[in-house]
């Protein structure tokens, strides 16, 4: 499941920009532990951003993402109390949703 | 790869689809979405990577603009941006053209998402980083290069 | 300990480059992605994860931190960090915020604190205590550093930080104020505030706890202070032990006035 992300949004102007700050290891499989045994890639591949059901961002991410990725974006429309979700899948199978409330 | 079931989800109407569904409950709502895009993402060269990206040779242009400091402290977290102000884009990628794979990202923005993007990205050493865009089925680029300073006395 | 010998010989040899202009326009470059990195600082995942720990029921009690004092009354988090380390009559000494949270945990929730002063930096119990030192320190951004000084305990605190700060020891005869007493020194490209100063003091004390870049790891100021003893080629301080409250006590004294920019982010 891992833990929980940090979404703020925040409605300007009719504009919502979206900050999403992920918990995530982000291991690219070329690392190795103190024994010199390879540690195995571990990193999210999808990401979906929306504004209640529409899709506002749909990315895609490789191994060169940072350890707990950041993401900022900006989209039309959006005002306050309006809901943002982002989803996240990795490699392994396991994702994750979070809601946030736009301000 | 099936590149046709990609080019659907993608586009406006393959998040309708989607949308569909996911209240049929036939798949989680944004978990099951696009296939991740395995040949861009494991290609190595900057000439593979836009190859699987079905780039080409992409042109490059004043209005895009790859944002980030002259220099990163530490190249496991370079902060980069990648804003295109040609109309219709639909597509940003950021490529670091000397890691082992060059693709680290690529955003896909369905209508009334501003294309502009920011994200960090690991960088194995200083290196040129580039902005793709796609808009009008055309692929644009930018660049900029940001230097590594690997600990040590930043040398 | 070999390793740690060359890092060092090399920070001093950086140290000598300071005040050139070609370091001082590649210190400018930094310090503009250290403020890229600001926004979205990494430190606040920990910090989500310390409150949701504040509020779990743990321990052989099962009960949660909400009723722990941090100085302004059971439960307040609002603020309490500015005004840290303090004098706390329930246990008769003063405390910084990791041994204080080793109190409450104690007595909350039942959790022993051996197994946090024994224990290692980033891994069982004492990580959880850096979670909750992440969201207490966040409540705290912004304020006005303003420890409490009248009780006779914290001036023999701040008197033993003090002496602790000019004590000169080990194999390379450093104090802290060897590589932390002078103005404008760098080592690492990390400037090191003269924290004998008012000025250097709240730049150093008042961006601690922070998100350390280069191994994104989230530092209390336990942990910094472990790792400059380290630097100075001392034995590990004991976790939460007097010489190190008495060191945190001198430089939030010396710091007093300035603010809390915390959690800060460093190299
Ligand atoms: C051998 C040199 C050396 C000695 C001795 C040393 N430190 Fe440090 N200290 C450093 C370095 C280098 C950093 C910055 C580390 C980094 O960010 O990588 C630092 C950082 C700090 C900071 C944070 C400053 C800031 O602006 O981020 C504090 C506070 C501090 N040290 C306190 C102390 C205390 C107290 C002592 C004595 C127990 C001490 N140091 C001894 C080298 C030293």
């Amino acid at each position: 499941m891992g833990n929980p992300m940090k979404i703020r949004a925040a409605a300007k102007d009719g504009v919502t920009e979206v900050k999403v700050l992920i918990s995530h290891e982000m291991e690219t499989g070329q690392r190795k532990d103190a024994n010199g045994a390879v540690i195995p890639a571990w990193f999210i591949t999808e990401l979906v951003a929306k504004h209640g059901d529409k899709v506002v961002l749909q990315s895609e991410f490789g191994t060169a993402v940072s350890k707990n990725p950041y993401l900022a974006f900006k989209f039309k429309g959006g005002a306050k109390g309006d809901k943002v979700s982002v989803s996240w899948k990795d490699n392994k199978g396991d994702s994750r949703t979070d809601e946030a409330v736009v301000n | 790869m099936n590149n046709q079931r990609r080019n659907v989800l993608k586009s406006g109407t393959g998040a309708a689809v989607l949308g569909a569904l996911a209240a049929a409950g036939i798949i989680k709502p944004g978990v099951a979405l696009a296939d991740w895009n395995k040949a861009a993402f494991e290609a190595k060269s900057m000439a593979d990577t836009l190859k699987a990206l079905g780039a080409g040779a992409p042109v490059e242009s004043k209005d895009v603009q790859v944002t980030g400091p002259d220099i990163a402290e530490n190249g496991a977290v370079v902060p980069v941006g990648v804003a295109s102000s040609i109309a219709g884009t639909t597509m940003v990628a950021i490529l670091v053209e000397k890691n082992p794979n060059a693709l680290a990202a690529s955003f896909t923005l369905p209508e009334g998402t501003e294309a502009n993007v920011q994200t960090r990205v690991k960088m194995g050493q200083t290196s040129n980083v580039y902005a793709l865009v796609k808009a009008g089925g055309k692929f644009y680029m930018a660049t900029k290069e940001i230097k590594v300073t690997l600990g040590g006395c930043g040398g | 300990m070999r390793h740690t010998f060359t890092i060092l010989l090399a920070g001093f040899a950086c140290g000598l480059l300071s005040g050139t202009a070609a370091a001082s326009s590649e210190m400018d470059a930094i310090a503009k992605y250290r403020e890229l990195l600001a926004d979205g600082n990494p430190s606040e995942l920990v910090a989500a994860q310390g409150e949701e720990l504040w509020k779990t029921k743990r321990g052989p009690q099962q009960a949660s931190l909400e009723r722990c004092d941090l100085g302004l009354g059971p439960g307040v988090i609002k603020g309490a960090y500015a005004k840290m380390p303090r004098y706390f009559k329930d246990t008769g000494r003063v405390q910084d915020l990791e041994s204080r949270l080793m109190t409450c945990m104690e007595n909350l929730q039942g959790i022993e604190p051996k197994s946090i002063v024994d224990g290692k930096f980033l891994k069982g119990e004492r990580e959880k205590v850096a979670a909750l030192v992440a969201y207490v320190v966040t409540e705290s951004n912004g304020a006005r550093i303003d420890v409490d000084m009248r009780h006779p305990e914290m001036k023999k605190m701040y008197e033993m930080g003090k002496m602790a700060f000019y004590f000169r020891a080990g194999p390379m005869d450093f104090s802290c104020a060897t590589c932390h007493g002078e103005e404008g020194k760098r080592i690492r490209m990390q400037d090191l505030p003269d924290l004998r100063t008012q000025k250097g003091a709240a730049a150093g004390w008042g961006s601690w706890p922070a998100y350390r870049v280069s191994n994104g790891e989230f530092w209390t100021m336990q942990h910094r202070l472990n790792d400059c003893f380290r630097q100075q080629r001392l034995p590990e301080p004991i976790y939460g032990s007097d010489v190190t409250i008495a060191l945190s006590v001198y430089l939030a004294a010396t710091a007093k006035g300035g603010t809390m920019l915390t959690p800060g982010i460093k190299r």
